[in-house]
């Protein structure tokens, strides 16, 4: 250990305890967005609501919403947002090393498994830090984003169209800064590339989500392509 | 599938991916075949929805204010802006886009 501060000390919780509460109010005020473009894309309050309560995970979310406003099939809205949703498992293996949670405590930490509780969790040295920060900011992010969610489909109804809003933008400029820092390897970059161009030429031959679907092909070629090299 | 059916089944199916991370034997999710396909499958999926979100529109395309929000948002991404910042941006250059030429 070097001389710094301890890794679990009252500093450090608190200071993950600040990082919890700023990541859960700006996820509430992207969660706002969310509920008045699920409400445009034709869904009614209690349904926008019940995908932040049970679905829980943004990037699913928009895009069950984005697939189903553009006029896809529910089939096609449900398989993107399971695919898109796939990286949680991934997360909670991670999570299942580090918290390693028992019994029914599984089932809450499996729910508040997403991108912002797996980032603050990794980061942390401590176990009784790590704890700290995934319960923290799963509860964070999970209380304000319903929240807003509601907010959201609430005000969506009364203000319109969302587009004035800039809110389709918002969407997209979300999905960009999911993939950005994945984009860090060559391979990547690759895959990024091929799947935007998949879905530039499928984009007006084919009905609205199928263009993510075949997308998603160039994932599989690529993971198994990579493993006969 | 009606509207119900389809937010129902999408939950279920996302907390059960959630759920398989902790219930699922890792050495079966680690099969190097596996994880270099779910590793793969976000690029993929949020590449082509930035496409779809930002460039369709009925009938195929639509090249409109979503373009230079998208620009407007790569580029606070390459300045190490914050999620929300990048979000915020996007949203206000093509709010303000439309209300100068609708």
């Amino acid at each position: 250990m070097s001389g710094g501060p301890p890794a679990d000390g009252p500093a450090v919780r608190r200071a993950v305890l600040r990082q919890a509460v700023s990541i859960g109010v700006a996820s509430g005020a992207y969660g706002v967005s969310f509920g008045a473009l699920a409400v445009a894309a034709g869904l009614d309050v209690w349904q926008a609501c019940a995908l932040s309560l049970l679905m829980f995970t943004g990037g699913s979310q928009f895009a069950l919403v984005g697939v189903l406003g553009a006029g896809g099939t529910g089939v096609a809205a449900v398989a993107t947002s399971t695919m898109l949703g796939l990286r949680n498992g991934l997360y909670a293996l991670q999570l299942a090393r580090l918290l390693r949670p028992r019994g029914p405590v599984r089932a809450a930490a499996a729910q508040l498994t997403i991108d912002e509780s797996t980032a603050v969790t990794v980061a942390q040295e401590e176990p009784a830090v790590q704890r700290l920060g995934f319960w923290a900011t799963g509860a964070a992010v999970f209380v304000l984003w319903n929240l807003a969610t509601l907010t959201g489909a609430l005000l969506g109804d009364a203000l319109g169209d969302p587009r004035r809003y800039g809110l389709d933008a918002a969407a997209g400029a979300a999905f960009l800064a999911l993939l950005w820092p994945r984009l860090r390897a060559v391979e990547a970059r690759t895959v990024a590339a091929a799947a935007a161009a998949v879905a530039v030429v499928l984009l007006p031959h084919v009905p609205a989500g199928v263009p993510v679907l075949a997308a998603a092909l160039v994932a599989l070629v690529a993971g198994v392509r990579g493993g006969r090299r | 599938m009606t509207t119900w059916t389809t937010v129902l089944v999408g939950a279920a199916l996302c907390y059960a991916a959630k759920l398989a991370g902790y219930l699922v034997p890792a050495e079966l999710l680690e099969r190097p075949r596996v994880a270099r396909v779910s590793g793969m499958l976000p690029v993929a999926l949020l590449s082509a929805l930035v496409v779809v979100q930002m460039l369709g529109g009925p009938g195929g395309y639509a090249l409109d204010a979503r373009l230079v929000a998208l620009g407007v948002a790569a580029v606070a991404l390459r300045l190490r802006a914050p999620f929300i910042v990048v979000v915020a941006l996007a949203a206000v250059t093509a709010a303000v886009l439309r209300q100068v030429s609708p």
